[in-house]
């Protein structure tokens, strides 16, 4: 039988290359088409994910029944930072490299090999702390957590226990209004620093596993919630903002699919008014954030009825899987009791020490942040929608700041920007960073539309033609000549010269067909080439359709 | 009864023409304790450099010189695990370099045996573990890297209690080391082979680690200078960890100026080592100074404490007399001495062994069979992982781990862990305080002399206890140095005790020099063991 379990684990200590693993695809995707649905700029309206109600059947049975339970959900979140380099050694740091070549003595565990703290491990970590209102431990240290796993190569994960780098804080966040909409406060337990593992790869026959130790010592930080949210949505929510914050921050790709950015959810249920938790129930493999809000629901769901049944001793402390193809939840190990990690003190490491300069100065170099954005989007008179769409991307927001700082009318610039270019956008997979069209060049699009240099049916041929092949507005009014046609007498001529030339459209007009008006529109725009101003126009056509000659 | 004999002093011992002329005299030692006073012992460093740039020797002379000691005196001692086939070959790269009139690294030609738990690459390195056998790290050591820019040339890789957990190098899974002086006793340990490799000059100097006393017992044990870095002093990236809060790198030497130059070829921050400190490592060598510039008085106005704690009950009476003579002598030397307690002493040996075990439970979980060393082949994960590590560890590495788990458990970390670093806290500020009053402080290196091979390997207990001198030390953190200071009766011409000197953090300089003076001006002492004379 399996005799030969893990064996080729084995690496051959002097290349530091392992057998040939499975080679992995290079996913470069980017930033905003993928990661999530919420994430990508149009998709994000047209199909939110959390906005997926659970399916499983929910009778109006089930319904009176969850309506005497309220669930308990908090969230581990594991943000994998995008540093440069490892944690504790110079590999680098890039997801999908044939496997074990960016391996080094250290993230290997060779005996007599010692971590060095990368810096920006730090620094990402009082970014994200203070991006989430935590109060920062100045002085904080670093711990091991010692299990036994091939894919951990030391025997003990290099973390954080008992004082991480930030805790207590908080993040506000808004409910899309499809879901009620209404704004929520969540808060943080904490925030530390550590270091991810390698990755397990068994053999479909289950008789040999492998090891991919390029993964092995990349940081990451881990945002612990606080027992906060109530429904999935809530959850989905929550996991959403922190993927927001990361990516605005700028200190992770936050994509879930490449595993940048994982959640396990803790979820309990109790009868409406009681104090206590009920017994908690663990789940992973949730890799978006629909399957979050999909298995949240269907567990609460699962748990409620077992309540409902007097089977609440059925609930048990457990990891459970999300099974996307059945849509439920499956046990995947019942745990006995807690693990004893023997936390101690790492002794490799010295403290991590930071001065008030060193936080003030990162203090006020962090970006504005999403809840910041949104609420200053508000007041600008944006509805809901348009605030959560454009606030949503940190790259859309800031294009759609940069075209408002330019002096674009807020309403008219979102309004292109979640209309025309977003469509646009989805159309071709590009996203905001990649498309010619500048923001000052959008700018003073809405500017000539506005002031009534071009029309705005002129307005949207252009910026197809921007969007496609870039260039300036200015440009290409110039080189088309596609200024709007504003003088009156110019107007009238045109109008003249195509009632004259319709006579028998002119009689069924005046004999009560007026509905042809705008067929004498159409065609003097059309000899326009577009250009002619159309409320002179048609103020002017009426004018001379209705004549008494 | 056991009383201080005072052999008289003897050559050097460079070559291996010289060493045969030991026979001579170490006979003399065993049959008189008046013998005529020789000149003071010689660093094999300087030596070796002097004679290479006078053309006197090349290095390849005086490597097949040693490398020939070692085949005639390895069958009975066992000192090394592994000896380097390029010895002749990096030698003969020194000599052409003098032949090309190019410039000499301090230590070029300068033959040193290494610890088995320090990374030497494409050497063996073991720890002397079954674990790890066959294992050949694909990088040196950061103190190895230095020693080979400065010329000097690893000779081999030495016996030791298994990932430096023992004091009697009987833990090794490979061998056991005798000890140079009497071949029925032990060399002590950990470093035992590195220490009883200097005593019969297998090599000029050799690098060990101190965890807890290895280097400093051993040194006592086979009448050697041995000396332990503050912590932080040297880098420890390639010493496979044992305790990381309390390990460091030592160095052996025949003189205290050889284990002086030694450290200051391995001494300096190191950025693969957060640990390693940024302090200035001064030039020792200016405090070698030779016996005939040394004024009267040359230690006027140095203050020395000596540890009451070290001298009760417990100590064999001819360690406390070495001791105590030593004493007068540092007296004579113009020191001022006076007696100093560390209340919190007492506390620091079940301190240690909490803390030790713990660091080594965790830090030997990488050694799991998956990635290098000994795998036994199992059906299931944790059959594997329980296989490889039953089979790989001895058995005194299994208690340790086992103390260490069991001591960092829930429930049990406040109690055991925790409780151990507050002792560890006290015993710093207590010797903060004596430092503060005294230059440097004095205690024995062991309560006794080496003991006969097998005598403590039922009793953990008693061995353990044998590092109540030396352990305190590495839970404060601070540079101590062993020297041998007389001998006591035992074997065939007595046993060497070895006299502890601590000093502040990062006050190696100030150690040496009262070392190196004290060593110079030792009366009618020779720490040359009789096996010499017995293989010649």
């Amino acid at each position: 039988m399996s005799t030969t379990l893990l064996r080729t684990i084995q690496l051959n200590q002097f290349s530091l290359l392992g057998t040939a693993l499975i080679r992995r695809r290079s996913n470069n995707v980017s930033v905003r088409c993928c990661g999530s649905q919420t994430a990508t700029t149009h998709e994000a309206k047209q199909t939110p994910p959390s906005r997926v109600a659970p399916k499983n059947h929910k009778s109006n049975k089930l319904d009176e029944i969850l309506r005497d339970y309220e669930a308990v959900i908090g969230i581990e979140t594991h943000v994998q930072l995008s540093t440069l380099t490892k944690a504790f050694c110079s590999c680098s740091n890039n997801y999908g490299s044939y496997p074990n070549t960016s391996i080094c003595p250290v993230c290997m565990g060779l005996p007599g090999a010692l971590p060095v703290l990368n810096s920006k491990v730090v620094e990402f970590g009082v970014r994200l702390g203070l991006a989430l209102n935590c109060e920062l431990s100045l002085k904080s240290k670093f711990d091991r957590k010692q299990y036994f796993y091939p894919d951990l190569p030391k025997g003990y994960q290099i973390s954080q226990f008992d004082i991480p780098i930030a805790s207590g804080g908080y993040v506000d966040l808004d409910i899309p209004l499809e879901f009620g909409g209404g704004h929520r406060r969540f808060g943080i337990t904490r925030v530390h620093m550590e270091e991810d593992a390698g990755k397990s790869l068994h053999s479909d026959t289950e008789d040999y596993s492998q090891v991919d130790l390029n993964r092995a010592g990349v940081p990451l930080l881990e945002i612990v919630s606080e027992p906060d949210m109530r429904s999935g949505v809530e959850a989905a929510e929550y996991a959403c903002e922190m993927q927001r914050i990361a990516r605005y921050l700028g200190v992770s790709n936050g994509n879930m699919q490449e595993g940048s950015l994982r959640c396990d959810v803790n979820i309990s249920i109790r009868p409406i008014g009681q104090a206590e938790f009920g017994t908690k129930v663990e789940i992973k493999n949730l890799n978006a954030f629909s399957a979050m809000s999909r298995a949240i629901d269907f567990e609460i769901s699962r748990q409620a009825l077992l309540y409902d049944q007097g089977k609440a001793d059925q609930i048990v402390t457990e990891t459970r899987l999300w099974d996307e193809g059945a849509q439920k939840t499956v046990t995947m190990r019942k745990k006995e009791g807690l693990a004893d990690y023997r936390y101690f003190p790492e002794p490799d490491l010295p403290e991590v020490i930071l001065t008030q300069e060193y936080v003030d100065s990162i203090r006020a170099s962090l970006p504005e942040l999403p809840e910041a954005k949104r609420r200053r989007y508000e007041a600008m008179g944006l509805g809901m929608q348009d605030v959560l769409f454009l606030a949503n991307d940190v790259s859309v927001a800031e294009y759609f700041d940069a075209v408002i700082g330019k002096g674009a009318e807020v309403k008219l610039a979102a309004n292109w920007i979640m209309g025309d270019i977003a469509a646009y956008l989805k159309n071709e997979k590009l996203s905001i960073n990649d498309m010619k069209l500048t923001t000052q060049e959008l700018a003073e699009l809405i500017a000539a539309i506005k002031d009534g240099t071009i029309s705005g049916k002129i307005g949207k041929e252009i910026l197809f033609e921007l969007l496609a092949k870039g260039g300036t507005v200015k440009g290409m009014i110039k080189e088309k000549d596609l200024v709007q046609i504003t003088d009156p007498a110019e107007i009238e001529k045109m109008v003249i010269k195509v009632v004259s030339e319709n006579q028998k459209q002119l009689e069924q007009y005046r004999s009560g067909k007026t509905k042809l008006q705008g067929y004498f529109a159409g065609q003097v725009m059309k000899m326009s080439k577009g250009k002619a101003n159309p409320g002179l126009l048609n103020k002017i056509l009426l004018e001379k359709l209705n004549a008494k000659d | 009864m056991l009383s201080t004999l005072q052999p008289p002093r003897s050559l050097s011992l460079l070559p291996l023409r010289r060493f045969q002329c030991s026979k001579h005299i170490v006979s003399a030692a065993s049959s008189s304790s008046t013998a005529p006073v020789t000149s003071p012992p010689q660093s094999q460093i300087l030596t070796t450099r002097r004679s290479l740039l006078s053309g006197e020797t090349t290095a390849v002379e005086i490597a097949k010189s040693y490398l020939s000691r070692i085949r005639l005196t390895e069958p009975q001692l066992k000192c090394f695990l592994h000896v380097s086939e390029n010895v002749l070959k990096d030698a003969q790269e020194v000599d052409q370099r003098i032949a090309k009139g190019e410039e000499l690294g301090p230590l070029a030609g300068v033959l040193i045996g290494v610890k088995d738990n320090i990374c030497t690459e494409g050497m063996p390195s073991t720890a002397a573990s079954r674990i790890l056998e066959h294992y050949r790290p694909p990088f040196d050591a950061t103190a190895i890297k230095k020693i080979k820019e400065l010329g000097g040339i690893v000779v081999g890789k030495t016996n030791m209690d298994e990932f430096g957990m023992g004091s009697t190098t009987e833990a090794s899974a490979f061998q056991v080391t005798a000890n140079p002086w009497d071949l029925t006793r032990v060399p002590g340990g950990s470093s035992g082979g590195s220490a009883a490799a200097v005593a019969a000059r297998q090599c000029m100097v050799s690098l060990g680690s101190d965890t807890g006393g290895s280097v400093r017992q051993p040194a006592s044990f086979c009448g050697v200078v041995g000396l332990k870095p503050t912590y932080g002093r040297v880098s420890r990236f390639g010493l496979m960890a044992y305790a990381s809060s309390l390990d460091v790198i030592g160095c052996f030497g025949s003189t205290v100026a050889d284990a002086g130059m030694l450290l200051h070829a391995i001494s300096g921050y190191d950025r693969f080592d957060s640990t390693s400190s940024k302090q200035d490592v001064p030039e020792f060598q200016s405090q070698f100074l030779s016996v005939d510039h040394f004024e009267s008085k040359p230690l006027k106005g140095v203050k020395v404490g000596i540890i009451r704690e070290t001298l009760e009950d417990g100590v064999d009476s001819g360690v406390r007399s070495a001791t105590q003579e030593a004493a007068s002598h540092l007296e004579a030397l113009g020191c001022m001495l006076t007696e100093v307690s560390l209340p919190s002493f007492s506390l620091g040996l079940p301190a240690y062994y909490v803390i030790a075990s713990s660091e080594s439970s965790s830090n030997l979980s990488r050694y799991d069979g998956v990635r290098y060393g000994n795998q036994v082949m199992a059906e299931e994960l944790n059959k594997l992982y329980e296989c490889s590590r039953g089979e790989g560890f001895g058995e005194e590495v299994k208690m340790r781990i086992l103390m260490g788990t069991y001591a960092l458990s829930a429930g049990y970390y406040d109690a055991y862990y925790k409780r151990a670093q507050q002792v560890r806290t006290l015993i710093q500020k207590d010797f903060k305080a004596a430092l503060e009053q005294n230059d440097i402080l004095i205690s024995p290196a062991a309560p006794s002399a080496a003991y006969k091979i097998g005598e403590k390997k039922d009793d953990p207990l008693a061995m353990y206890a044998g590092d109540i001198m030396t352990v305190n030390v590495n839970l404060a953190g601070l540079p101590a140095v062993v020297l041998p200071c007389g001998l006591v009766e035992g074997g065939p011409s007595g046993l060497p005790v070895g006299l502890q000197m601590i000093g502040a953090a990062f006050d190696e300089e100030k150690l040496l020099k009262v070392g190196h003076i004290f060593e110079q001006t030792l009366k009618g002492s020779s720490f040359i063991p009789p096996l010499l004379a017995n293989v010649a």
